[in-house]
């Protein structure tokens, strides 16, 4: 028997993998110690601990364990790295790339950057989501010392030209930073490889618990530094203080371990569901893709369904699918995805669109079951739809004057 | 964001979903909202010449549940009363019935524009004046 709700929001949080959770346990209970307890077994244990998982950690992005930093999440992460770098190499300039589709943890930080003196460029996407090279290129200046730009896209799930971003960056001398919190444990990521000086990434988005994330910071070709965001004790090689979080950092050295050995046969079956939920669905009318479909996450899919709104279009299912809608409506402001904005689409399209994020766990019973429940609740809706109406009597909804409201 | 069980109900079992015939003399259309905001409503009425009865009442919807709600009561509401009777519903009596919570208001509001939207539709056709409406007040 099929088990609702079914989640399918994985981009937003995954459930933690049972095994995660087994390799927790142990160091909430008996070896409770302080990693940085030095005089006695309990901080032996933990220290002990901590070093395995970032072993596992590094590991999974061809990083040395050295260089990873514990952080509570990729939110301190992001903002370790960008005020970090702003704050270490204030001598060498003070200019930062990014992107309008970058989370809001780099573009708040970034906001708060310029609020500091420091000077920020926004690269528009492409409407297939990706940045334009030869735009970035042409935005670094003498003053440029850090590019932020994302891996994975957290609401399309395109996979920005990483690789090409790091030879740039180096090409000129510029530190590349990326979230990668989409990307690690679900696709193949390499700092070496990708050409990547600064990475965060999380593990509660790829089966781990929620509250720790890390760091990653280069050390050699170059040797990077962030000044320090949080002061204290001077853990974590004086770059994050803070009593590290022992059980949090166990699980999610468990979780690289498992997708560093399960991803490729993982994301194949995953792609396969995706593939088939995407195919089905977009056998409805007016049913649109947004972002890249080459260069995408294989477990995501964001699909517009034009003429129905997305919170309404979520109350048809939302107790029995969990899933996230472009449009936030909740808020007074009714504001529209800034991300799919940013693609180019029309509000219209934007206030339609439905973010799936599949996981490990996802079935195909319960990709079946979305088909079918989505499916019919769109043509449901178009029935109720004045916009569809008018659609199909081929009315151009463009050349009416709508009363403002 | 929990719906009110309501609301829900009018989102499961819309009442009045459809289209009259807009240029019949005796239906009012009332298209009122904008895609870009994430919600337009049309609203029709029927009134027989006669009696000034609204006789039928029709809407289609895009939008949120509340504003489906907001659309799929006023029909049910408008159905059997007076011209003159329908321009007596305010918003506020959608939103306690309905049980908006406030980021909600807008929809009720959107159901109450559309009701004069389709009275002054009406009153156009037959040659009466359209009635001037203050502003709304939530935008």
């Amino acid at each position: 028997m099929l088990k609702l709700p079914i989640y399918l929001d994985n981009n937003a949080t995954t459930p933690m993998d049972p095994r995660v959770l087994e390799a927790m346990t142990p160091y909430f209970l008996e070896h409770f110690g302080n990693a940085a307890s030095r005089n006695h077994p309990f901080g032996w244990e933990a220290e002990e601990a901590v070093d395995y998982a970032r072993e596992q950690v590094a590991k999974l992005v061809g990083a040395d364990p050295k260089e990873i930093i514990f952080t509570s999440g990729a939110t301190e992460a992001d903002n370790l790295a960008i005020k970090g770098v702003f704050e270490m190499y204030a001598a060498k300039g003070n200019h930062i790339i990014t992107a309008t589709t970058e989370h809001k943890a780099v573009l708040d930080t970034c906001r708060h950057i310029e609020k500091e003196g420091g000077e920020v460029t926004y690269l528009q996407v492409k409407p297939d989501g990706l940045i334009d090279l030869n735009e970035l290129e042409a935005a670094i200046k003498p003053t440029t010392i850090l590019i932020a730009i994302m891996y994975a896209n957290n609401e399309i799930g395109t996979v920005m030209p990483v690789k090409e971003i790091g030879a740039i960056a180096h090409k000129h001398g510029v530190l590349f930073f990326t979230d990668a919190t989409q990307a690690v444990g679900k696709i193949p990521v390499d700092v070496n490889n990708d050409g990547i000086d600064l990475m965060a990434f999380t593990a509660h988005k790829m089966y781990g618990p929620k509250g720790v994330g890390a760091l990653y910071v280069r050390r050699k070709n170059p040797r990077v530094k962030v000044t320090a965001q949080m002061d204290g004790g001077g853990h974590e090689r004086g770059m994050r203080s803070g009593t590290l979080n022992v059980p949090g950092i166990v699980g999610f050295g468990k979780a690289c371990e498992l997708c560093r050995l399960e991803m490729v046969a993982e994301s194949k079956q995953i792609s396969k569901l995706r593939d088939k939920l995407e195919t089905e669905l977009m056998k409805l009318e007016e049913a649109y893709v947004n972002g890249s479909k080459e260069h995408r996450l294989p477990h995501v899919t964001n699909i517009s369904f034009k003429h129905v709104e997305g919170e309404g279009l979520l109350m048809g299912f939302n107790k029995n699918i969990a899933l996230s809608s472009g449009s936030a409506c909740t808020s007074a402001s009714l504001e529209p995805s800034y991300v799919l904005k940013a693609l180019g689409l029309g509000d219209d399209l934007a206030h339609s669109s439905l973010r799936f994020g599949l996981g490990r766990f996802t079935t195909e019973e319960q990709i079946d079951y979305t088909i079918k429940a989505i499916s019919e609740t769109v043509l449901k809706l178009r029935e109720m739809s004045p916009l569809w109406e008018m659609y199909k009597e081929g009315i151009d909804l463009s050349t009416i004057e709508w009363a403002a409201h | 964001m929990a719906y009110s069980e309501k609301v829900i109900d009018h989102y499961q079992n819309p009442k009045n979903v459809g289209t009259l015939d807009k240029s019949s003399k005796n239906v009012g259309t009332g298209l009122v909202g904008a895609p870009e905001c994430g919600d337009v409503m049309r609203l029709q009425i029927q009134v027989d010449d006669a009696t000034g009865m609204i006789t039928d009442a029709k809407f289609k919807t895009f939008g949120c549940g509340s504003a489906i709600a907001s659309s799929s009561l006023a029909t049910e509401w408008l159905k059997g009363k007076s011209v003159d009777d329908a321009l007596k519903i305010d918003n506020m009596d959608i939103v306690e019935e309905l049980n908006l919570p406030p980021v909600k208001i807008h929809c009720s509001v959107l159901a109450e524009d559309a009701i004069k939207a389709a009275i002054n539709d009406y009153r156009i056709k037959n040659g009466m004046e359209a009635i001037k409406f203050e502003e709304s007040v939530i935008h």
